[in-house]
Order: C-alpha cells, then sequence, then structure tokens
C-alpha cells in the first residue's frame, strides 16, 4: 500500500506505521446515508424538470399562490403521511435486516393485529343505532382506549417472540420462520371476523390516525431506534451478528436470545403500525397491510440496509422511505398510471441492491 | 523454578472423537513470562490441544490448572474471563464494526446500565483501546476504519490487540502469520516480542520455524496426538525438531507413551 505522508503525516504523526500497516486515510468515504440523500434530492429534482416540462407545474414548490409557504406542503404533507405507517414496519425491518435476517410476516402482522386491536376499540352506539360490524359483542364496547392499544402491542409482541424463537432456537432460515407467520397472520386475520370489516372506533382511538399523527408517531420511533442502534449495547450487538455470527458468539454475545429480541421489537413495530393504520382508515380488514413487508424491505434496502447484514442505519431508511413517497406521489403527479409505478417501484429496489454489491466489492477489493 | 511460577499445567488431558484418538495423556505446562512453541504436523494434536484449555471443546479425561487452580471450561468465554486469550486460526471479527468496537465485542464498557439498552461508553473504549495498541505497539493510524477496509495484517492486528485489552494472564495464537505477508508478519512478531518484554506468558502454535526459534524459549512438538518432544531453544535446533516432528526421534521422557 503507498503510502501518502502528506496526506496523514499531518493530521496523525504519532501513529505513522509501517508498510503495509498503514491506513490511507483518502479511502475514507462519507456516510452512506449521504448517498441515499443525493438520490433523493435528484429524483426529485427529475420530477420537478418533468412537472416543468410535462405539466407546467412545480412538482416541490408552491405554483398556485394559494398560500405563503414557498413549498407545496399539500404535496409535501400527503408524500410524508403515506410512507409513515409503512415507515414504523421499516423501523423493525431495518433492524432485523442488519442482524442478518429478514422478516416477511410484518404485512400480515399489520392485518392480524388491526382486526383484533380493532374488536375492542369499537362504539357500542353509532349515530344512535347500535354498530352494526361489532365484532366480539356489546361487552367489548367503548372500551378504555389504552385495552385496544395494548392488545394491539402484544399481538405484535407475540408474533415477534414466535418469529425469534424460530429462527434462534429451531435454526430455520428467517426467510421460512417469517413466511410461515406471514400466512398464519393472514390466515388469522380473516378468521377473525370471518372476513367482515370492523368499524366505527371510538373517539380515543382515532387520535393515532389523525391528521399528521402518524408522521409525528413515525418520526419519534425513528429518533429513539436509531439512537438505540447507534449508542446502546443492543444495537452493536444487532450490528456484530449480522457482520459475523461466528464471531459474535466467539465474543460472548448470546445470539439466540439478541435474535428474539430483534424479532420481538419488529413484531412490536408492526403492532404500532396496525394500531395507526387501523385508527387513520377508521377500519379494520382483512387484507390491510398486505404487502407492506415487501415495502418496508424495500425502504431499507433504498436507504442503504445491506440484505448480507451488518451494515446500515435507520436513519438510511427513513431517507429510503422518502424516495419511495417521493416517487409514488411523482408518478400521480404526472398523471401516470399506477400500474407504472409499481413496474418503477420493482425497477428501483432492485438496482438498490444492484448499487449495494457494487459497492460492497469496491470496499473489499479496495479502490 | 517453584511450582506457583506455573501459570498453566496440564495433567493427562485425553480428547476422543469417537474412536478417533485426537489427543493422548498431554501434561504440558507453561511458566509466568515464557513463549512457548507448539509445532507439529497437520493432525498431530495442535489444534485439538488448544480446543481443550480455551473451552472450546471439554477434554475426555485429564487435568487443567491454571493459575493454582484446577478449572473446567464449559466454553470460550469462561475460559476468557479467567484470562485465557485466544487469537483463533479464523479471526473472530465483526468486518461491519471498527477497532473499539471490535475489541470490546461482548464485554463493552457501558455509561448507563439498562438490561440490553445500556448505554455504550465509547469514549472509554476509544482510550483503552489506543492503550491497548501502544502496547502491543500496533499502529493503526484510523480507529474509526471498519475491519472490513483493514489489510490482513492489520486485522491480525486488531485481534492480537484484542488480547491485550483485558490484561489476559495467558494468550494463546494459533498460526497468527499464516496467511500474512513478509512486513505484516514482521509486524506481528513485533508484537509478540513486546508481549514478552512486558513478562505476558504466551503460547504459539506455528509451522514456521525461523519465527519459533526467533521468538520463543522452549518448543514443545506433537505427533499422532501425543507430547514426543519438549525443548529448550538452546539446546536444540530446527533439524533436531523436524526429526521429532517426521518422527525420527522421540524424546527420551516420552519414549514409553509415543507409539
Amino acid at each position: 500500500m503507498p503510502q501518502h505522508p502528506g496526506v496523514y503525516g499531518m493530521a496523525t504523526p504519532q501513529t505513522h506505521g509501517v508498510g503495509g500497516l498503514t491506513f490511507d486515510t483518502s479511502k475514507r468515504r462519507w456516510p452512506n446515508e449521504m448517498n441515499v440523500l443525493i438520490a433523493l434530492v435528484i429524483i426529485v429534482g427529475i420530477f420537478e424538470l418533468l412537472g416543468q416540462l410535462m405539466m407546467g407545474q412545480s412538482f416541490l414548490f408552491n405554483s398556485s399562490g394559494r398560500s405563503d409557504s414557498i413549498f407545496n406542503e399539500q404535496r409535501l404533507r400527503i408524500i410524508v403521511l403515506q410512507v409513515s405507517i409503512v415507515g414504523i414496519i421499516a423501523i423493525g425491518v431495518t433492524q432485523v435486516i442488519i442482524s442478518g435476517g429478514i422478516d416477511l410476516s410484518s404485512g400480515s402482522v399489520v392485518g392480524a393485529t388491526a382486526m383484533i386491536a380493532m374488536s375492542f376499540a369499537q362504539m357500542g352506539l353509532v349515530n344512535g343505532n347500535p354498530n352494526p360490524t361489532l365484532a366480539l359483542g356489546p361487552w367489548a364496547t367503548d372500551l378504555p382506549v389504552i385495552v385496544p392499544v395494548a392488545i394491539g402491542l402484544s399481538c405484535g409482541l407475540f408474533a415477534g417472540v414466535i418469529n425469534g424463537a424460530l429462527i434462534a432456537y429451531t435454526r430455520i432460515p428467517p426467510f421460512i420462520a417469517t413466511l410461515g407467520m406471514m400466512v398464519t397472520a393472514r390466515g388469522i386475520s380473516k378468521w377473525w371476523t370471518a372476513g367482515k370489516p370492523i368499524s366505527f372506533p371510538t373517539e380515543s382511538y382515532r387520535v393515532f390516525g389523525d391528521g399528521l399523527m402518524p408522521v409525528f408517531i413515525f418520526v419519534a420511533l425513528a429518533i429513539l431506534f436509531h439512537l438505540i442502534l447507534r449508542y446502546t449495547v443492543y444495537g452493536k450487538h444487532t450490528y456484530a451478528i449480522g457482520s459475523n455470527e461466528d464471531a459474535a458468539r466467539m465474543s460472548g454475545i448470546k445470539v439466540g436470545r439478541h435474535k428474539v429480541l430483534v424479532y420481538t421489537i419488529a413484531g412490536m413495530l408492526a403492532g404500532i403500525a396496525a394500531i395507526v393504520l387501523s385508527s387513520k382508515n377508521l377500519t379494520a380488514q382483512a387484507g390491510m397491510g398486505t404487502m407492506y413487508e415487501l415495502d418496508a424491505i424495500a425502504m431499507a434496502v433504498i436507504g442503504g440496509v445491506s440484505l448480507s447484514g451488518g451494515r446500515g442505519s435507520i436513519l438510511g431508511t427513513v431517507i429510503g422511505s422518502l424516495i419511495f413517497g417521493v416517487i409514488i406521489s411523482g408518478f400521480t403527479f404526472l398523471r401516470l398510471d399506477a400500474y407504472y409505478q409499481e413496474m418503477v417501484k420493482g425497477g428501483i429496489i432492485v438496482a438498490a441492491v444492484v448499487l449495494d454489491q457494487w459497492r460492497q466489492r469496491r470496499a473489499a477489493y479496495g479502490a | 523454578m517453584s511450582n506457583s511460577d506455573i501459570i498453566l499445567e496440564t495433567r493427562d488431558v485425553t480428547k476422543h472423537y469417537g474412536g478417533v484418538h485426537a489427543l493422548e495423556g498431554a501434561n504440558f505446562n507453561i511458566r509466568k513470562g515464557e513463549h512457548v512453541a507448539i509445532m507439529g504436523d497437520n493432525g498431530a494434536g495442535k489444534s485439538t490441544f488448544v480446543r481443550q484449555i480455551t473451552g472450546v471443546e471439554r477434554p475426555t479425561r485429564g487435568e487443567i490448572i491454571f493459575n493454582g487452580q484446577p478449572v473446567e471450561f464449559e466454553n470460550p468465554m469462561e475460559a476468557r474471563e479467567a484470562g485465557i486469550e485466544t487469537v483463533f486460526q479464523t479471526l473472530a471479527l465483526a468486518d461491519e464494526l471498527d477497532v473499539p468496537d471490535n475489541l470490546f465485542l461482548g464485554r463493552e464498557l457501558i455509561r448507563f446500565r439498562l438490561g440490553p439498552f445500556s448505554i455504550l461508553d465509547y469514549k472509554a473504549m476509544r482510550q483503552r483501546t489506543m492503550e491497548a495498541l501502544e502496547k502491543t505497539a500496533v499502529k493503526i493510524p484510523n480507529l474509526k476504519n471498519t475491519i472490513r477496509n483493514m489489510s490482513g495484517g492489520q486485522r491480525q492486528c486488531v485481534a492480537i490487540a484484542r488480547t491485550a485489552t483485558f490484561h489476559s494472564k495467558l494468550t494463546i495464537m494459533d498460526e497468527p502469520t499464516a496467511a500474512l505477508g513478509v512486513q505484516e508478519t514482521a509486524q506481528v512478531e513485533n508484537i509478540i516480542r513486546t508481549l514478552k518484554e512486558k513478562g505476558e506468558p504466551l503460547i504459539l502454535i506455528s509451522h514456521n520455524m525461523r519465527q519459533v526459534f526467533d521468538l520463543v524459549d522452549r518448543i514443545v512438538v506433537f505427533r499422532r496426538g501425543r507430547i514426543v518432544a519438549n525443548l529448550k531453544k538452546e539446546e536444540t535446533d530446527g533439524q533436531d525438531v523436524v526429526a521429532y516432528i517426521t518422527g525420527a526421534k522421540t524424546g527420551a521422557q516420552y519414549q514409553d507413551t509415543a507409539a
């Protein structure tokens, strides 16, 4: 390895190494999140340009003159609202992927949890008439809001514990364990009311999905888990296990127990997403959350979380989720069919993984 | 040479895998401050022996006395806690983490205790990492760099520095320079010399005759699962050791046991 005394001779003169043991400071890269952020800016720029050319409108800025803001607040609001619920799931999925696993069950867990939680959050009377969609009977109406919330969290937690225990102690691949949970949880969500929707939640339950509340919950959870991953033993061990499971085990980390914890947290976050989603929609249906697991994985991958484990961050996933939201919103803005959205979404996921692999190879074989 | 000088002693340590007698009646000792090489052909029982004393496996029979106490390690962590640090042939490093993270993997320094969500004390870990690197004379300019971006030599140095961070009572290195280039090998050998100067005992498994004669005080030769020679460096030479390794010679005190 060639030495460049000028480069690190100045910065760290006392650590000048011998031969191959020096480290070339110029090889230090900026954080991966920076790349994702640049991608976001570029994508917004493309939509802005296309908007000016095709529609004669601005994508990002306020062109209607109806309000004082320079940005198109309406559009920004829709973007963040759209991604916040899947974003909550993606926070958990990010941790699972960093630990070297995968969680395919989160969308179905959202469905099952929404059904079960909502059935404890119903009003007894709607406009003076009995609630026509009662899932459990009059005894489960007008309960304090803590009941459906606690039940929702427990459902998510329970699903996560089962995922984690299967993966940690039967040693089946995470793909299979969570695929099983995906199918089972979807079954539960249909069985709960034999397919009928559950509607008319209580006033206090509606708070979680009201206005920008989903965004606040998403941001609060994102900040919390970003700090946890960065500054706690839990975070360090999650990265260690995803990066080299054998090394983690040899270093005395209780790998099995830790995995159960990671999947449990992911399950609980899916539970929170279910509460917010059913609260926002004012109803719970058996098909809720379908494909959310893949959207969440996509957000993480676009945000630079490596599917081979050990790399990525919640911040990256949050930016990834914004890219996701901008693309969907951008296609609507350009009045393109929803079919194109899905096609492009698929392409972007693959491109993100290809880019990640390419970056890893470059890092491994030295640029 | 009093008995209290002996840091590790094994008596009749034996390991059978089913019908395979991988290790047979190993009597071995190492004194404080002493550097001992274990040599032998592939499959001679060197690594098996190391696995018994580091808690990776449990011997079929025999006694291990560490620091004056009989010990039975259930797992590598117990051995490590007792003060036996091992640099394994396959490096136990997490590629995506940086140097202090790897040094303290599994025993992180904590600023605020909160179960699994205990807050890490990055500053103290960084500080102690620098001390450890100084102690071993390892030069790694950027501690923030992840292991992934390091050369084989740097990785090996980090693995070795890890053993030095925790004031281990005995360090074991299983072929630490097997995959390294010339300069990197020199660096690792310098670290070993530093350990010698600090009076830290070391068991070195190596195939490299020059390295062994450069670095250690005593050479123990394994052949077909048995110890066949225990040689002071001054009283032997390369050819002699090769004769023991290949079976042309067997040490006088081992005549009856070695077949």
